[in-house]
């Protein structure tokens, strides 16, 4: 990641910080995810708008991270990984193109 | 004995016949099956009815070479396939040609392509290939059409006869949908539909593709979502045989007229469905792994429509 986008991603969060101002604790964490069994792991992942999410894999077999018309990584090799920056609330649900029947999914508030 | 002092390469011709089929023999807890009106019998182990000189055509199947793989389960995947070759040369009668049914590389890359070329064609054999998931993974999925695809229609399918058997690879790893398993898509059974029409019903049918085109364990993927539309279209042909890899494991399966079988990986095992808590390579005991490898060699002998499946461990 350069510079300007985690500056970027400093604002996003501050503000994120002011609009969650109920929260005590309003942390833009990033998040990871990782591949492990042919699951992903968290399967369900609620994050804020600003939001990082690295998956990682960590199994034997290459996979992917698709979801359609939003965000698409490469195969990713044992130990690669793979990030995307929420920027926009939505629900997100991904799956592995190589090996569909593993499916998860990202909540943006 | 280890299992090197078994392996024979067999470029050396002082090797005799007998010795080979002593070598067979040793390796062979695989099993010969004849298929006779969709009912598989058993013939007996490999090394015994190896002796018998086929008549007919003969043609074998070897599947996930995974060039390129280099994890625990086996470091060394190139090694295990050229065994696997060394022993297909070694075979008393030179089968006709060869099936690949998928996943000769790991990641697509030019490299894996290459070397599994260079092992291969030692086995001085046509080889008709169909694509697996791990041969597609290139950004534009150009690598295995180019080198494979030549002649083929949409992503690679294609049919061709030998002996009086009518022969069909299909692409079932292509555009697979979120939640789904193994998909062949519209335009692919509309060809498959058209290339059977007007076909007599007694021409024998070996149709072979990557993923098992009948529900194996749809929990770990292990099917095709639209096979049966497949299979309906093979109704009412006497003889079909379905071949595919995938799995890493033989498995077979009779229903009607169709018999299904999957063939072991010359790289490295998967589990039995549901034993473990995933489909990913298993390591075994590394005295264990030649056992749990493979190819296949199929008779087809004209006249009684049956099919003569041999599974051949690396190691008995
Ligand atoms: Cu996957």
């Amino acid at each position: 990641m350069t510079f300007a986008s985690l500056r970027n991603l400093g604002i996003r969060c501050a503000i994120a910080a002011v609009m969650a101002s109920q929260m005590t604790a309003a942390r833009c964490e990033d998040s990871t995810i990782t591949i492990d069994n042919f699951t992903f792991a968290p399967a369900q992942l609620t994050v804020k708008v600003g939001t990082t999410v690295t998956w990682k894999n960590q199994d034997d077999i290459p996979h992917t991270v698709v979801s359609a018309g939003k965000f698409k990584s490469k195969a990713l090799d044992t130990d690669d990984s793979y990030s995307f920056t929420f920027t926009t609330a939505g629900d997100y649900k991904y799956f592995c193109s190589l090996h569909p029947h593993m499916t998860g999914m990202i909540k943006v508030e | 004995m280890s299992a090197f002092d078994h392996d024979h390469t067999n470029d050396d011709p002082r090797i005799s016949r007998r010795k080979v089929l002593e070598c067979m023999t040793w390796a062979g807890t695989g099993v010969l099956w004849t298929i006779s009106g969709g009912v598989p019998r058993s013939l007996g182990l490999v090394g015994s009815a190896q002796a018998a000189e086929p008549a007919g055509l003969t043609f074998l199947q070897i599947s996930d070479s995974h060039i390129g793989f280099d994890k625990p389960a086996n470091p060394n995947a190139l090694g295990t396939l050229e065994e696997a070759i060394g022993r297909i040369k070694a075979i008393p009668v030179k089968p006709s040609f060869m099936i690949h049914t998928g996943d000769i590389s790991h990641l697509s890359k030019a490299s894996e392509f290459d070397d599994a070329d260079r092992i291969i064609s030692q086995a001085q054999l046509d080889v008709h290939y169909v694509p697996g998931e791990h041969d597609f993974i290139d950004e534009e999925v150009k690598l295995y059409r180019e080198r494979y695809g030549r002649g083929t229609k949409g992503a690679g399918w294609y049919s061709f006869d030998a002996s009086g058997v009518h022969f069909i690879g299909l692409v079932n790893v292509v555009d697979l949908k979120a939640g789904g398993l193994g998909n062949l898509g519209a335009e692919q059974l509309e060809w498959l539909e058209n290339d059977l029409k007007g076909r007599s019903k007694s021409t024998p049918i070996v149709v072979f593709a990557h993923i098992p085109l009948w529900s194996v364990y749809p929990t770990w993927g292990w099917g095709t979502e639209d096979g049966a539309r497949a299979l309906d279209y093979l109704k009412g042909f006497g003889s079909v045989t379905v071949l595919n890899g995938h799995i890493h494991q033989v498995m077979q399966k009779v229903e009607g007229n169709v018999t299904f079988h999957t063939a072991r990986s010359t790289a490295f095992p998967q589990p039995a469905p549901g034993t473990a808590p995933s489909p990913g390579p298993m390591k075994v005991a590394d005295d264990k792994l030649r056992s749990l490898l493979g190819t296949a060699s199929i008779i087809f002998k004209p006249g009684n429509e049956s099919l003569a499946i041999i599974d051949t461990p690396l190691q008995g």
